[in-house]
C-alpha cells in the first residue's frame, strides 16, 4: 500500500510550515471552506472513520452529538497521551510531521464547530512539545489558526498542555479533568462530554491518529479513503510491532491485514528464527493471543470475535524465548502503578494480582493463587467505575486461558523455568 | 520560603493565558518550576500553589500525582530506563541490574556525588527500538550494555 499517513514523516524539515506546503500541506482547507461544515461532517460520517485511541467509536458520529448541542465555546482537544504501553503510532505526527495533525485538527474543528483546541501531549514526549509549539506558532503566522482563518469567518485557536506522566490521563474524561488542572480521574457519565467537556463546554476528544485521516479523507474523499482497509473499520492505520520480531517498527498499512501478514511480512518474522509463542495484538491491555490466531485480521470485529480487541493496534510478539508468567507480572506491575486508587476493585486487585503473580514467577506461588486471580479479575470486571481495571484484567485471563500449563509449571517446580525473576519495584 | 524567578513568572502567565480558567495552568507551572529547581519541594509547590491561586493540597496533590514531577533531588543527569514488556522481552532487566551494579546505587536512587539518578519508567514510546532510555531529555535506542557504557562516558 502506498503510504498516506506516514508519507511525508521522512522529509527533511518537514516540521516547517513551508517545506509541509510545498509537500501538498493545507490543501484541504480551501476545499472545506467551500463545502461547509456540514458538507465536511458528512464526508466523515460517510468514510466510516472509526477512532484510533482504543475504543474505536465512530468519529462523525462523535462530532454529531457535539454539533447538535447550542453552546459555545466548543473544544477540540486531541489526544497525544499515547500511553497504552508498547504503542508508539502517534509519535511521528508529534515529533516529525506536526503540521499534518494540526491540519487535522484545523479540518476537524470547522465540522464540529469547535472555536477551541487542545494537544494533550504525554510529559514523555520532550521534542514532540517543542516541535508542535514551534508548528503552531508557525501556524498562527500564516493565519491558519486564530480569528478569521484564511478570511473566512472560522477561527480557531490551539495550544498544546503537557502531561506529566499518568497512563490514566489517556482516557478522555481524566484526560478534560487535568486540563482543567485538576487529578486525572475518570468523570462518570452522564453528562457526557458532548454537552458538559472541557471548562463545562460541548468537547470531543479524538486520538492523533483519527485526526490526521480527516485531511486524507476531504482531499481524496470518503469513498477513496473507505476503499482502504477493511470494511468493518476502514482507512489506513498506523501499526506498531515490538518484541520478538526481526524488524520491529512502525508501519502504515490497511486496516484488516492479517496478524501473520503483520508479523511474517512486515515484522520479518520471529528475531532469531525462534517459535511465536504469544501475540499481544492491541497493547497491554487487549488479551493476549497464540500461534492459533495468526489469520486473524487486526480489526474491530475479528479481533473483538477472537476474544481480544484491537485498541491502539500495538502488537508485541513473544518467542518461545518468552516467560508468559513474566510478561503478566510486568504488565500488572504497570496496571498497579498507574491505577488512580479511587476504585477499591482496581487499586486493591492490582495490588494483590502483582504481588501473587511475583509470588509465583518466583518460585513461592501455590495452586490456590491461580483461582484467587481469576476471582480477583472477576471482581474488578464490570465494578468499577473506568476502564482501567478491566485493562489489567485481560493479560492474566488470557494468560491463564492460554498458557496455564506455564503458571502450574512455575508453582510444581517452584520457579521460573527460564530463570527470571520478578523484582520488587517501587 | 520559596520565590519564583521572573522568569518562570512570566512563562506561567504565557501558560495561563492559553486557558478560560488559570487553574488549568497548574501542571505547566510546576513543569517551569521543576526547570528552575531541579525538583518540586513541598516549598517550591507551596509557591506555585500562590502564583496559581489554588491551594496548597490541591498542587501538592496534582504534583504528587504524576510520576514526571520530582519530588525529591535528582542528579544532574536522570536515567529513565524503561522495563515495560517491548523493553523487558528486549533485555531491559539485564540493562537495570547493570546501571544499577555501575553506578552502585538502586533503581530510585542517586549517586552520592549527585551526578546520576536512576529511574525505572513505563513505556516511553520507543518499542520499536527497544530497550530504550531516556536521559534527560534526550533518547537511547537498541541498548545493550556496552552502548550504555559508552553513553555513559560521553557524559562524564
Ligand atoms: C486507561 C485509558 C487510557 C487511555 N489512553 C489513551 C491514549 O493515551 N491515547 C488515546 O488516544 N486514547 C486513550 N484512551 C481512549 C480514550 O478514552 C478515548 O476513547 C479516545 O481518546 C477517543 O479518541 P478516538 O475516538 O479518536 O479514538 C484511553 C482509555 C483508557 C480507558
Ligand atoms: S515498552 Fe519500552 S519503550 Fe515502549
Amino acid at each position: 500500500m502506498e503510504k498516506i499517513l506516514l508519507k511525508n514523516a521522512d522529509v527533511p524539515n518537514i516540521n516547517d510550515v513551508d517545506v509541509y506546503i510545498a509537500h501538498g500541506g493545507y490543501k484541504s482547507l480551501d476545499k472545506i471552506f467551500q463545502m461547509g461544515p456540514a458538507a465536511v461532517l458528512e464526508e466523515v460520517k460517510r468514510s466510516g472513520l472509526r477512532g484510533r485511541g482504543g475504543a474505536w467509536f465512530p468519529a462523525g458520529m462523535k462530532w454529531q452529538f457535539c454539533v447538535e448541542v447550542n453552546k459555545f465555546p466548543k473544544y477540540l482537544i486531541a489526544n497525544a497521551d499515547e500511553g497504552e504501553p508498547a504503542t508508539f503510532k502517534d509519535r511521528p505526527f508529534l515529533e516529525k510531521d506536526p503540521h499534518q495533525l494540526i491540519e487535522g485538527m484545523i479540518v476537524s474543528a470547522y465540522a464540529i464547530g469547535a472555536s477551541k483546541g487542545y494537544i494533550y501531549l504525554r510529559g514523555e514526549y520532550p521534542t514532540g512539545y517543542k516541535v508542535l509549539n514551534a508548528a503552531i506558532d508557525q501556524a498562527y503566522k500564516k493565519n491558519l489558526l486564530g480569528n478569521n482563518i484564511k478570511g473566512t469567518d472560522f477561527s480557531f485557536d490551539l495550544a498544546v498542555h503537557r502531561g506529566a506522566g499518568a497512563y490514566i490521563c489517556g482516557e478522555a474524561s481524566a484526560l478534560i479533568e487535568s486540563l482543567e488542572g485538576k487529578r486525572g480521574q475518570f468523570r462518570v457519565r452522564p453528562p457526557y462530554m458532548a454537552t458538559h467537556g472541557a471548562f463545562g463546554m460541548p468537547t470531543v476528544v479524538n486520538n492523533v491518529e483519527t485526526l490526521v485521516n480527516v485531511s486524507h479523507i476531504i482531499n481524496g474523499g470518503a469513498d477513496w479513503w473507505s476503499s482502504i482497509g477493511s470494511k468493518d473499520s476502514p482507512g489506513p492505520k498506523v501499526f506498531g510491532i515490538s518484541g520478538h520480531l526481526q524488524k520491529p517498527g512502525l508501519y502504515e498499512l490497511p486496516m484488516g491485514v492479517t496478524l501473520r501478514e503483520l508479523i511474517y511480512e512486515h515484522g520479518g518474522g520471529i528475531k532469531d528464527g525462534k517459535e511465536l509463542k504469544a501475540v499481544i495484538p492491541g497493547g497491554v491491555s487487549t488479551a493476549m493471543l497464540t500461534p492459533e490466531h495468526l489469520d486473524i485480521k487486526m480489526d474491530v470485529k475479528s479481533l473483538q470475535t477472537a476474544g481480544s480487541a484491537i485498541g491502539s493496534g500495538a502488537t508485541t510478539v513473544m518467542s518461545e524465548d518468552a516467560c508468559v508468567v513474566h510478561m503478566v507480572w510486568r504488565a500488572m506491575a504497570f496496571f498497579y502503578h498507574e491505577s488512580c486508587g479511587r476504585c477499591t476493585p482496581c487499586r486493591e486487585g492490582t495490588d494483590w494480582m502483582v504481588k501473587i503473580l511475583a509470588r509465583i514467577e518466583n518460585g513461592e506461588g501455590r495452586m490456590e493463587d491461580l483461582k484467587i486471580l481469576e476471582d480477583v479479575c472477576h471482581t474488578i470486571h464490570n465494578n468499577c467505575f473506568c476502564p482501567l481495571g478491566e485493562g489489567a484484567v485481560n493479560p492474566v485471563l488470557s494468560g491463564l486461558k492460554y498458557f496455564r500449563a506455564d503458571f502450574e509449571e512455575h508453582i510444581r517446580t517452584r520457579g521460573c523455568p527460564k530463570g527470571l525473576r520478578a523484582r520488587a519495584r517501587h | 520560603m520559596v520565590t519564583l524567578s521572573e522568569n518562570t513568572l512570566q512563562e506561567i502567565e504565557k501558560a495561563a493565558s492559553k486557558y478560560v480558567d488559570r487553574k488549568s495552568a497548574l501542571m505547566a507551572a510546576l513543569w517551569a518550576a521543576q526547570a528552575e529547581f531541579g525538583q518540586l519541594s513541598p516549598d517550591v509547590i507551596r509557591a506555585v500553589a500562590e502564583v496559581i491561586g489554588v491551594s496548597n493540597a490541591h498542587a501538592q496533590g496534582l504534583a504528587t500525582y504524576h510520576s514526571l514531577y520530582w519530588k525529591k533531588p535528582v542528579g544532574k543527569y536522570v536515567i529513565m530506563l524503561c522495563t515495560n514488556i517491548a523493553c523487558t522481552l528486549m533485555g531491559a532487566e539485564t540493562l537495570l541490574e547493570h546501571l544499577e551494579k555501575k553506578l552502585g546505587i538502586h533503581e530510585g536512587g542517586t549517586t552520592p556525588d549527585g551526578r546520576f539518578t536512576l529511574q525505572e519508567v513505563e513505556c516511553i514510546g520507543s518499542c520499536g527500538n527497544a530497550p530504550a532510555m531516556v536521559i534527560n531529555e534526550t533518547f537511547y535506542y537498541d541498548l545493550t550494555a556496552e552502548k550504555i557504557d559508552g553513553i555513559l562516558e560521553g557524559l562524564k
